[in-house]
């Protein structure tokens, strides 16, 4: 469940899921048990940033200094997308 | 991949291929949508030959592979498979019966790459397993494998075929998934091809039953969200729309038999007069894009007048075409269960005979005898001959 998820907490890729590029169609997906979730740009920016290590603010934090965006702005972008991942069991809360 | 000269004119790639290694399986399920003639085991590809399919799976697009069968465990060369798999970057998913794959197997199959399992369950305790499955013990061994599995910490996803001998079980399939540490569970509602089909008037359920297995797992899907995913497939028979069978034919998934043949989907060689190529003599991206079968009913314009205007066409793309065949004599017909078919009310009467029926299960068995005589006049080879 994405009860866990606030900006202290770390996510990781579970076990089963994997990121990977789609050559044939173009862009990057997620590949998890009997599904396949194509990620959008930004989807993947976020994605990209997450290495089961960084929390979520220090993911905010770097996608802010790459892309002028604004800082709130990411934040609930980021949010979304991890709580919507969580819910599908394709993203994990570590601590 | 992008060159035209290979890729047909606005033919996506496909993202899934089912790869039936074998027909040969250690349960005797009457739901079996496998085709009634099996194909042999001295038929089977070999294993240079899965690995050149599985490489040019990759090389025109595949994602995910579903290494299936019968039991794909039956296979001797499993590992091998599964190493390229993780070789060509293609995520495995092990379709088993769980009955037969050891500890030590599973651990080799777990580090050549394995990505994750579906483990088949006929019954939600060793009662209910045995009269399905007619094998001794079975329960037993699929609960043994699936604590294995977890204990490798390898994901994990219970399948359930539903009918009528098992649908009061749906809540003790839900807690046995929870008990197992399973990650998903999917309740899938027989589907009547191949030797299902048979078994049709034996395996039906009754309208209250389905409507109240739907809302046992429409109450545990919201309760366990998050700690269990439940995927339901619903009776198509008893729906007023069709299955979005397969995605559409040509769409996404390509199936490779035991012997070679690539199919649209696996109850496609019950439409007569269409030609399958096989990975014998093409490659997987000419089958994909140029065989005559998988080009026979690719997108929808084939389908009636009532189709073209309908707002579910593109959801259902009309549903199944073996369906459409099996009732209305003719595969290009929308599919029989949606409400718009003239033919949906013959399927209604159908079902609610089926239902009523109090037929035993005819097993599917693998005889010794080059061909058995069946209740229902149908045939089978030997599989394992």
């Amino acid at each position: 469940m994405s009860e866990g998820l606030n900006d202290h907490a770390v996510v990781r890729l579970p076990r089963g899921v994997r990121m990977r590029h789609d050559a044939a169609r173009g862009g990057w997906v997620l590949l998890a048990p009997e599904r396949i979730f194509q990620l959008d740009e930004i989807a993947h920016a976020i994605m990209s940033r997450v290495d089961g290590e960084r929390s979520v603010s220090r993911i905010v934090d770097a996608l802010a200094a790459d892309f002028d965006a604004e800082r709130g702005r990411i934040r609930h972008d980021v949010l979304a997308l991890f709580h919507a991942l969580i819910d599908r069991g394709v993203l994990e809360v570590t601590s | 991949m992008n060159d035209m000269t290979t890729a047909g004119a606005g033919i996506a790639p496909p993202m899934g291929l089912l790869a039936e290694l074998t027909h040969r399986c250690p349960l005797q399920c009457p739901y079996c949508s496998n085709p009634v003639e099996l194909e042999r085991r001295s038929d089977e590809l070999d294993t240079v030959g899965w690995q050149r399919v599985l490489r040019e799976a990759a090389e025109v697009g595949v994602l995910q592979v579903h290494l299936s069968g019968g039991e794909p465990a039956a296979r001797p060369d499993l590992v091998e498979l599964v190493e390229t798999c993780a070789r060509e970057g293609l995520y495995s998913n092990l379709i088993t019966a769980g009955v037969s794959i050891t500890p030590e197997r599973l651990a080799a199959l777990d580090d050549a790459g394995l990505d994750h399992v579906q483990l088949s369950f006929q019954g939600a305790d060793a009662a209910v397993t045995e009269h399905v499955s007619a094998l001794r013990g079975a329960f037993e061994k699929k609960c043994a494998f699936a604590g294995e599995v977890r204990k490798r910490g390898l994901p994990l996803t219970i399948n359930v075929v539903i009918h009528r001998a098992n649908i009061h079980q749906i809540e003790a399939f839900i807690d046995l998934a929870l008990e197992l540490g399973a990650e998903r569970l999917e309740l899938a509602h027989a589907q009547y091809y191949g030797w299902a089909l048979h078994n049709r008037g034996a395996l039906m359920p009754k309208r209250a039953e389905v409507m109240t297995a739907l809302r046992t797992v429409e109450a545990a899907q919201q309760r366990l969200k998050g700690r269990l995913a439940i995927d339901s497939v619903v009776p198509d028979y008893y729906a007023r729309g069709p299955k979005p069978c397969m995605n559409g034919w040509g769409r996404q998934t390509i199936n490779i038999t035991p012997s070679g043949l690539g199919l649209p989907c696996h109850a496609a060689q019950t439409i007569p007069g269409l030609e399958f190529w096989s990975v014998r003599e093409h490659g997987l991206a000419d089958i994909w894009y140029h065989s005559p079968a998988f080009n026979a009913f690719r997108g929808t314009d084939f389908l009636p007048e009532t189709c073209q205007s309908c707002e579910r066409l593109d959801i259902d793309h009309g549903g199944c075409r073996c369906q459409a065949l099996m009732m209305t004599g003719d595969a290009r017909q929308m599919d029989p269960v949606c409400q718009h078919s003239p033919w949906h009310e013959e399927i209604q009467t159908l079902t609610l005979e089926e239902a009523g029926r109090d037929e035993p299960f005819a097993y599917r068995r693998f005889a010794r005898t080059r061909r058995q005589a069946h209740p229902n006049a149908a045939t089978h080879q030997d599989a394992d001959a």
